[in-house]
């Protein structure tokens, strides 16, 4: 089986990771900063893999509301109106069972247990990069 | 000639990309944006730096905004104000505004309302120079863009 991790490691950032999936990899980037909405949307775009962005936890609960399912969910951690462990814990209360991956500027030093505590699957320190997306990617239980 | 005049703006841009590494106003993140650059979104660097810039001029508006007030004691509202900016500035990777940002976070959880001024007058600045540098670096890329578009139909 290919390793596509480690075509993108080796700088290949033209690897369409769904193209090997039966049906394509969706994510939902949920995030209130509009350069790292543009930055995650491409990256993902770049990687084959179909996108939603919303602005703040609120409206990722609400997207799953309306009966739409992803794969994989970066969760931003500061928003307003919901934040990203707010909107992590309702998600998983609803059984929401996607990978949840969250992405913050906060470092893992910093106090990020009650992220995790949320229901996260994994953690990166933004900003996010390809080596970084490509490790959340390899957590995705493609199932949805 | 044309060929030339491509190549040559094509150093003088890798030479202004240099110095602002070697000055620590960029890090590899800019180089990560450049990455994702490509023919179904080819100015993908500039949209987002342009997106940057709407961002952080309202942000230090905002931030001049309060500590301008009178009564000012709204540390909190700042601290958000400050986390945004932080975090576009690293994901464009501009170190130094970002790095600025830090220190005047520190000032604001302290309270300390000389420290956030003389923090913003950096910031202010700092985001300037920047913003120059970019601006300079797009204007040489497609001054290249237009230098090799000229030559290559002539090639055909």
């Amino acid at each position: 089986m290919e390793d596509i991790g480690a075509r993108i490691l080796a700088g290949d950032h033209q690897v369409q990771y769904g193209q090997n999936q039966r049906t394509k990899i969706k994510a939902l980037v949920v995030d209130d900063n509009m350069i790292n909405q543009a930055l995650h949307r491409t990256l993902l775009r770049n990687l084959g893999i179909e996108n939603h962005v919303v602005g703040n936890g609120r409206e990722a609960v609400d997207v799953h509301c309306s009966g739409r399912r992803f794969d994989l969910i970066l969760m931003d951690l500061d928003m307003p109106v919901m934040n990203g462990i707010e909107a992590t814990k309702k998600l998983r209360a609803m059984g929401i069972q996607s990978t949840i991956a969250g992405v913050s500027s906060r470092s893992v030093d910093e106090n990020i247990q009650e992220f995790w505590e949320a229901g996260l699957d994994d953690y990166q320190q933004k900003p996010l990069n390809f080596p970084k997306l490509v490790s959340i990617l390899q957590k995705v239980n493609h199932s949805v | 000639m044309l060929g030339l005049g491509a190549d040559r703006l094509r150093a003088d841009m890798n030479r202004l990309l240099a110095l602002l590494f070697h000055q620590g106003v960029l890090d590899e993140q800019f180089l990560q944006l450049q990455q994702l650059q490509d023919e179904s979104s080819p100015n993908f660097v500039s949209e987002v730096v342009n997106i940057y810039f709407h961002e952080s001029e309202k942000l230090l508006r905002n931030l001049r905004g309060l500590l301008m007030e009178k009564e000012f004691a709204d540390y909190k509202k700042m601290g958000i104000h400050l986390n945004q900016f932080m975090g576009s500035s690293s994901s464009i990777g501009a170190k130094r505004v970002r790095n600025v940002c830090v220190a005047f976070r520190a000032a604001s959880e302290q309270t300390n309302r000389a420290g956030c001024l003389r923090a913003l007058e950096l910031l202010e600045h700092e985001y300037c120079y920047l913003k120059n540098k970019l601006h300079e670096l797009f204007q040489i890329e497609q001054q290249r863009a237009l230098a090799a578009g000229v030559r290559y139909p002539m090639q055909n």
